[in-house]
């Protein structure tokens, strides 16, 4: 596929893990991830990490955008980045968490590898500013 | 009938006439030289509303007809006629703790306090069918609230515990008929008669699919099975609410108000419809259904829809569905408070938000309440904010004089023409429902889950609003506006992580001891039933005496069916 401007979009996935079931803020986020003109890819709900994985490196997404607020983050999200690792996919995928994660769990997520955590009340500005400047490049 | 009209007509041209004068001489003047904070006016679920309200807004309201008396049709100013001068709202905080026998250690403490009103929160697994040694369920056991997995879980939750005594509330859904069949097995072996087991079941399927998302088989079935446990309820526990249909996860998933109210309604109609086809008498169920609203910032919209919802209900289930008795036609609800509207940023602003919220739920006449805590867009709500919100209530009951004076908004011109307003706006949507299902309700809504019709609704409406947000429009208190530099780490409220072990030894265990072959005769006995479409709630006390786990019994029902599978609309 070709474009006009020489430049391909970003390709993101946006992802619910687990039992949870609070996709509000999946679907705001999703659908300005399209109005900034980036590519996306919903995983639909109760995911398990590995199916996740999966969905990501078959859709070879640039960005891997997590959503959780059940609380069982620390569980799952690591589980999704080993399975990333795994796939030798971990490198070029920039995986953004949010939801309800406090302070305390988020230095694990981000040695883990997951770039940031953004929490509730966060703006879509914000959002999308970060995945333009962080997205690698293709 | 008479029009009992609140106005005379020679009043209403005199009260124009000086409008106009007012607007003339006063007003004017006033805006030409200051004009006022925005062009136009909104609600949170961006109503606009007028600068001021006048006797001419309500000159076609009907006081006997539109407003009239508590505790009598149209029900607009409350279920019973002395509200909270009776008595007060039921204070029912509602929170998860961890193992079953936490939770036991909890209720006794509330029943030696003198609350007999007991709630109780499921983890996910058991909220969504799933035994704990499932795959799924890792990393989720006894999180948010306690594990079920078999009738020993819940014999451990009521030990030592008079199910004749307390009344019950259980929030969850599609394995709510396996939590019911539970609670009547224990009430089997306690020798406490089924009719005299008093509670609730969540059990709201409809609003699952189109709002909080949590399912196991398709739609249409799991009606079926909501409608049998309401036909098992009327006949054997009638004191038992076998469902509270539920708006609360509507508004959450970003809702308006006004979709808030008609999904609702639309949802409970439907139930109405279901249980009318199985030949089930609108008089004898009617009674036995109750409602689960949300209240957000705005508080005249929220008042307002409290009182256009009673007034809907009431007339559409004499009006479409022909009942006869008052109990059927009288709307009661519980309220929580909107968790959605609290923020993670300067977490005490919250206390603020949930006062006006709970206020707004008196004022609209709730029933029952629940304030949330101002810690929970940080984390599982801690010992104090849990003690401050419940203390929210106990000043607005005790201090404020707001519980003193029955529906004190009403004959508010604002508060009218509100009312009337937003009870236009759900009679809208559940005639384009009602359109949907050709003339049935029910139909309707099944096809707009099928369609994503609610969905994509409530979704534009989410993001409408936080586009609002984006630009500036809605202020958010901390937010947006009036920001600071802060340190919000909440107190972490410790999950013990030997929760899990301990829940699968005792899952393994019962496993060991139970007879196989009665476990498996009571689940083929169930896939007969569900076979024959019969009701399945005697095959299911049957089998969760037999210790079946909740995941073997909901596996049974998706064998039958299959698993939802969403129809993702792609955004």
């Amino acid at each position: 596929m070709s474009t006009e401007m020489g430049q391909q979009s970003i390709r993101c996935m946006v992802a619910k893990v687990g039992l949870d079931g609070h996709d509000r803020g999946a679907h705001v986020v999703s659908r300005a991830f399209r109005d900034a003109g980036f590519e996306v890819i919903y995983s639909g709900l109760h995911k398990a990490p590995e199916e996740i994985v999966q969905a990501a490196v078959q859709e070879d997404v640039d960005v891997l955008g997590i959503s959780i607020l059940s609380g069982a983050h620390d569980t799952l999200i690591p589980k999704i980045m080993d399975g990333l690792e795994e796939y030798g996919a971990k490198a070029d995928t920039l995986v953004l968490a949010g939801g309800v994660i406090p302070e305390e769990d988020r230095e694990e997520l981000k040695a883990a590898g997951v770039a940031a955590i953004f929490g509730p009340g966060t703006s879509i500005e914000e959002t999308v500013e970060f995945v333009r400047e962080n997205a690698p490049d293709r | 009938m008479t029009f009992l009209s609140m106005f005379d007509d020679q009043e209403l041209d005199d009260i124009r006439q000086q409008q106009t004068e007012w607007e003339e001489n006063t007003l004017e003047p006033t805006l030409e030289a200051h004009g006022e904070r925005k062009d136009r006016f909104g609600t949170v679920s961006n109503h606009e509303v007028d600068r001021l309200y006048t006797p001419d807004d309500i000159a076609d309201v009907d006081f006997d007809e539109d407003i009239g008396f508590p505790g009598e049709p149209p029900y607009t100013r409350g279920p019973y006629p002395t509200m909270y001068r009776g008595r007060t709202w039921t204070m029912r905080q509602f929170a998860g703790f961890g193992t079953a026998e936490e939770t036991n250690e909890r209720f006794h403490y509330l029943i030696d306090e003198g609350q007999t009103g007991l709630s109780t929160a499921f983890d996910m697994p058991s909220l969504m069918g799933l035994d704990s040694d499932h795959r799924m369920s890792e990393g989720e056991v006894g999180k948010e609230g306690v594990a079920v997995d078999t009738l020993r879980d819940m014999e451990i939750l009521f030990d030592g515990i008079d199910i004749g005594e307390v009344s019950t509330s259980f929030t969850i859904n599609p394995s709510a008929a396996v939590i019911y069949a539970m609670y009547i097995a224990l009430a089997d072996q306690q020798g406490v008669p089924r009719e005299e087991i008093r509670g609730t079941l969540q059990n709201d399927m409809l609003k699952e699919f189109i709002a909080q998302r949590e399912w196991v088989i398709p739609p249409e079935p799991s009606l079926d099975i909501v409608t049998d446990t309401i036909e098992f309820a009327v006949d054997e526990t009638p004191k038992f609410h076998p469902v509270s249909i539920s708006g609360y996860h509507i508004r959450e998933a970003g809702s308006t108000a006004v979709q808030e109210a008609a999904f609702t309604l639309a949802d409970g109609f439907a139930y109405v419809e279901d249980c009318l086809d199985r030949g089930l008498d609108v008089d004898e169920f009617g009674p036995q259904l109750s409602f689960f609203f949300n209240c957000h910032n705005s508080i005249f919209e929220e008042i307002a829809k409290f009182r256009a919802s009673r007034r809907v209900y009431a007339r559409v289930m004499e009006e479409w569905y022909d009942a006869e008795k008052p109990e059927s036609k009288r709307m009661k609800f519980h309220t929580q408070t909107a968790g959605q509207s609290l923020t993670a940023q300067q977490p005490l602003n919250n206390i603020a938000r949930v006062t006006i919220q709970a206020l707004a739920a008196v004022f609209g006449g709730t029933q029952s309440l629940h304030t949330n805590s101002f810690d929970e867009a940080l984390a599982l709500p801690s010992e104090k904010a849990v003690r401050v919100a419940l203390r929210t209530q106990q000043i607005i009951s005790e201090e404020s004089g707001a519980a003193d004076i029955v529906d004190p908004m009403g004959g508010s011109f604002a508060i009218e023409k509100l009312t009337n307003e937003l009870e236009a706006e759900i009679m809208a949507y559940l005639e384009e429902i009602r359109e949907m299902g050709d003339g049935s309700i029910r139909d309707g809504v099944l096809e707009g889950i099928d369609r994503g019709y609610f969905h994509r609704e409530i979704g534009e409406a989410s993001y409408e609003y936080q586009q609002r947000v984006e630009r500036g429009e809605e202020v958010v208190v901390g937010v947006n506006e009036f920001t600071i530099e802060e340190d919000t780490s909440p107190d972490i409220l410790e999950v013990d992580e030997t929760t899990r072990d301990r829940q699968l030894d005792r899952l393994e265990h019962v496993k060991d001891e139970r007879d196989d072959a009665e476990v498996d005769a009571t689940l083929e006995a169930l896939s007969d039933a569900i076979e024959n479409d019969e009701n399945v709630m005697p095959s299911i006390i049957d089998a969760v005496k037999a210790y079946a786990t909740m995941g073997e019994i909901m596996q049974v029902f998706e064998d039958h069916h299959g698993a939802y599978q969403e129809n993702i609309t792609p955004v």
